[in-house]
């Protein structure tokens, strides 16, 4: 299996590896970086578990090559903290119960992080649109769309 | 109930933010996958692509040449140390391994083990198996007709394929009851195969230590210390003795019943451990965990319900066909081969009824565990609740009114049921009535009447279910022959800080918050400052785990029964400090007090420290206690739920206007918390009710074995739930409470069916079967001629 040396920007920090072609985003992130906040929870691009933002536009990693992540910028759950603040897409979905078990709670997260960035002030409807392609097992989506509205609010 | 300590505090009735968050949304938890341990091996596993099948061959020379790839375990490998077939939880045996056929698609063949994920992976594809299909049975009923190809050869003496008959009732009286009836009504329902799907799937990583002759395993399991019991029984012949064992559960994401059982990916993992001395670690993926791990549900129902003219319900009568797959896995009580199915009576006054169930064996995967459901509950409501709708239809009658005039009335709590229960507690006219108004169900009727003229399809469901969760009494209640007993142990720190432990295990439902609660509660202890732990053996007291809603009924009650205990011991200590007689002491949440002098008071913290420091002679020191909590009965959460539909002519697609949920789960812990677990029981109703099925074809290959074609909802389809509360407490929980983990996806269903068949009703239809897709309503629009 060939290999490619690949030079990727994670969270701000830059990470160089010798990775096989077909080793996915996904377990890049995980196993080769240790970055485990970024979750699997399917193989057929549905559920959203392992969504990272790559060059700021939300990806399901599990349906991209580390490879093809070369020279790029990815964005994982564990950067939106800085400087000991949560993001407020973190105080959101804390705030108004967003998660219960948390597995898809990364991926919602950088999710609803996106869609503020793209539309600061979505309304139930265009939540509800974004995270649609997040898969929730737990809460029934009413206090994600809260915590996304939440995050809004306090992003303004 | 007003809650009786501060927020700081944060007892009963506060909606504390939950403590396990802080690390779930910063990308810190810590799930199976997640953990790494130094020289981790990988495991991948060769499926069967056939549902019935000898296996002629297997070949591994191939897989074993593919760099990586350290070893390939097989039946014959595990039947050395007679590990090849294990008991499931129903005393009914399942295969780890094949040594001579495969009973379902999907099955386990082989495992391969190797250095990384990806060359275990390339070991699976090298692995060369030469199978000889076999006849396949995928119809239940024709599994029990006469020739039909004997499935379970295993066993000697079989010569069917039936598992079990098992009935409950009273046959003749009800049958009587029939025969006088002025009104019978008869449905057949079918309650399809689905699956849980939480959003991990199952894995482990087992890890042999060679030198202690110890195993650990991490895995995904609601159930560490069962497992940890399974397992010494299982291998205890080959040298795994139970205190060798130590099962972890860490962080799980989402198990909703299906990650009670034990897998074969377990014991694979776990043999090969042991055999190659290193950690090994198997994930499933999704297709894996869709098309081998248990199902739920496969009810073929026929109901009977009997009435007088008036609309008196007087009798029930069930018949039902349960399709188990190839061995009978459910994770019920084992004197519960149906569950506690027999809570199909319902909210309603039944004199007489009997139900039957007989479980059979076909060429799919072992089924009948739960899908966020105690035992078969979802099943036994969905009969009544439906049944209850065709009986309205039959009479022409509201549905609403139909079901005011036949609940259980309050006054006849505690209630027993014709089939046996003994309700605690219960006002199911109240939750109706607020429903009711909530929704504004006299205008939706007008409103509804209205859009028919115009040739609209708008329709109004109601449910008003009874459930039974907490299980449950040691005199019934057993898995394997352990009692369902729960258990807490708490310690209280010198500076009066607390450690408390549980034998349930978390799996997203907030137990690190509202068992907190409870001990802030009983303590006055704040939850702040009270650290829970659960789901390692090595550390918590023994317990038979969190599922069918019994978290709160058995491990809370012992929470709350192990913290008074500690506050027993805690008066002696003050009295002692306060040189009073304990008769003379006074609690209030946080503190003893003299009676008639509140001034002179010893705080809980000052107490926990004088344990440790200045505790009375003749007395122990130290502030702990351990219970282990038998309840004396199940608890019988209610509510009422109504759904509004609207249905397109011309795609027959379904959409929930509006859905109003009032449960009643007795005496609330964290309000957040319940809403949070109303919100998503009523998702994981809306699931089946409108999307999730998984079929075979006839010769057993899965249909909807990937997120391809087995829809989960997303946000989308989700309606914006809205929800309230009765509150009547259980009378024999310490607490008060009830439990709502399930409510919602057992009562929610039969809401969107019934709205849907109302909706329909004028143009003579009766009942759907459950997933009501677009297609079907579409074929039924169009054989009535009102497709658009």
């Amino acid at each position: 299996m060939a290999k490619h040396k690949i030079r990727v920007t994670v969270n701000g920090t830059g990470s160089e590896a010798e990775v096989e072609s077909r080793l996915l985003l996904v377990h890049f992130i995980r196993d080769v970086l240790r970055l485990t906040g970024t979750h699997i929870g399917c193989d057929t691009t549905h559920c959203g578990a392992c969504t990272v933002l790559l060059d700021g536009e939300p990806v399901k990693s599990c349906t991209v090559l580390a490879v093809q992540a070369d020279g790029r910028e990815v964005a994982t759950v564990e950067g939106l903290e800085q400087n000991g603040q949560l993001h407020p897409i973190q105080e959101g979905f804390w705030e108004k119960h967003g998660l219960q078990c948390g597995y898809c709670t990364p991926g919602m997260m950088m999710t609803g992080y996106a869609l503020l960035k793209s539309n600061a002030k979505p309304s139930e409807e265009e939540i509800r649109k974004a995270i649609s392609g997040n898969l929730c097992r737990c809460t029934g989506y009413v206090n994600i769309v809260k915590a996304v509205q939440h995050a809004a609010a306090r992003s303004r | 109930m007003e809650p009786r300590t501060t927020p700081q505090v944060g007892g009963m009735g506060h909606s504390m933010k939950r403590k396990e968050d802080p690390r779930l949304i910063r990308g810190k938890g810590n799930f199976v996958d997640d953990i790494q341990l130094p020289g981790m091996l990988y495991l991948d596993i060769v499926r069967s692509p056939f549902a019935h099948a000898k296996i002629k061959s297997i070949n591994a020379e191939r897989a074993l040449k593919v760099p990586g790839v350290l070893a390939v375990i097989t039946g014959e490998t595990l039947a050395k140390y007679n590990l090849h077939w294990m008991p499931t939880l129903m005393s009914d045996t399942q295969m780890v391994l094949p040594t001579e056929k495969v009973m379902y698609q999907a099955q386990e063949v082989a495992g391969v083990i190797a250095t990384d994920r990806y060359a275990a992976a390339d070991g699976v594809e090298a692995v060369e198996v030469d199978y000889d299909p076999l006849p396949v049975v995928v119809d239940p009923f024709k599994a029990l007709e006469p020739g039909a190809p004997v499935l379970r050869t295993d066993k000697k003496d079989k010569k069917d394929n039936r598992i079990f008959h098992w009935e409950v009732g009273d046959k003749a009286g009800t049958d009587r009851a029939f025969a006088a009836a002025d009104v019978v009504v008869k449905q057949d329902l079918y309650i399809p195969r689905i699956h849980v799907s939480s959003i991990e799937t199952c894995g482990c990583i087992a890890d042999f230590d060679r030198v202690e002759g110890k195993l650990t395993v991490y895995m995904t399991t609601q159930a560490p210390h069962a497992i940890r019991t399974v397992f010494a029984l299982v291998a205890g012949h080959v040298g795994l003795s139970e205190e060798k064992i130590r099962i972890v559960s860490p962080d799980i994401g989402g198990g909703f019943g299906g990650k009670v059982p034990v897998y074969p990916g377990y014991v694979i993992a776990v043999a090969a451990s042991v055999v190659l001395g290193k950690p090994v670690k198997w994930i499933e993926d999704r297709m894996e965990n869709l098309q081998a791990d248990s199902f739920a549900r496969d009810y073929h129902i026929k109901a009977e319900l009997a009435a007088k003219k008036d609309g008196t319900m007087t009798a029930l009568r069930i018949k039902t066909l349960a399709d188990h797959g190839y061995a009978d896995a459910a994770a019920n009580p084992s004197k519960f081969p149906a569950g506690l199915f027999s809570i199909c009576t319902g909210s309603y006054d039944f004199k007489n009824a009997f139900a039957e169930v007989d479980g059979v064996y076909t060429n799919k995967p072992p089924g009948g565990i739960a899908y966020r459901c105690s035992f078969r509950v979802t099943e036994a409501v969905h009969t009544i609740e439906r049944m209850t709708d065709v009986l309205a239809q039959e009479l022409k009658t509201d549905p609403a009114e139909l079901r005011l005039k036949n609940f259980i009335p309050a006054e006849k709590f505690p209630y027993k049921s014709a089939l046996g229960w003994s309700y605690d507690s219960g006002n199911y006219s109240a939750a109706l009535k607020k429903a009711m108004e909530m929704i504004g169900y006299d205008a939706l009727r007008k409103e509804q009447a209205e859009r028919r003229k115009r040739g609209e399809l708008m329709g109004i469901g109601i449910s008003s279910f009874t459930e039974i969760v907490g299980a449950g009494p040691s005199k019934h209640f057993d898995i394997l022959g352990i009692k369902m007993f729960d258990s807490c142990e708490i310690r209280i720190h010198p500076t009066g800080k607390a450690i408390a432990r549980f034998g349930t295990k978390s799996q997203g439902q907030g137990h690190e918050t509202t068992y907190a609660q409870i001990v802030a509660e009983e303590l006055g202890i704040p939850a702040a400052h009270v650290e829970v732990e659960e789901g390692d053996t090595d550390t918590a007291p023994y317990g038979l785990g969190t599922y069918a809603s019994r978290s709160t009924p058995v491990a809370g009650a012992a929470g709350a029964m192990a913290a008074r205990k500690i506050r027993d011991k805690a008066k002696k200590i003050a009295a002692h400090l306060l040189e009073v007689s304990e008769d003379d002491l006074v609690w209030e949440p946080g503190k003893f007090s003299v009676k008639g002098a509140p001034q002179r008071a010893k705080t809980i913290q000052e107490i926990a420290f004088a344990a440790y420091t200045n505790h009375p002679q003749g007395m122990e020191a130290g502030l702990e206690a351990v219970s282990y909590y038998d309840p004396p009965n199940l608890t019988f959460p209610f509510g009422s739920y109504i759904c509004v539909v609207d249905i397109d002519r011309g795609t027959g697609e379904v959409k929930i206007r509006r859905f109003v949920a009032v449960d009643d789960c007795g005496n609330i812990i964290n309000p957040m918390i319940v809403d949070g677990q109303i919100h998503g029981g009523l998702t994981m109703g809306l699931a089946p009710a409108l999307f999730e099925e998984i079929s075979y074809d006839e010769n057993g290959n899965i249909q909807g074995g990937s997120f391809m074609d087995y829809l989960l909802p997303t946000a989308m389809e989700t309606p914006s739930w809205e929800t309230d509360k009765t509150v009547t407490p259980s009378p024999h929980h310490p607490l008060g409470a009830k439990g709502v983990g399930e409510s919602a996806t057992v009562g929610a269903p039969p809401a969107i069916v019934n709205a849907v068949v109302d909706a329909l009703s004028h143009l003579g239809v009766r009942h759907i079967d459950i997933p009501i897709t677009p297609e079907k309503v579409w074929r039924i629009l169009k054989d009535k001629g009102v497709a658009e």
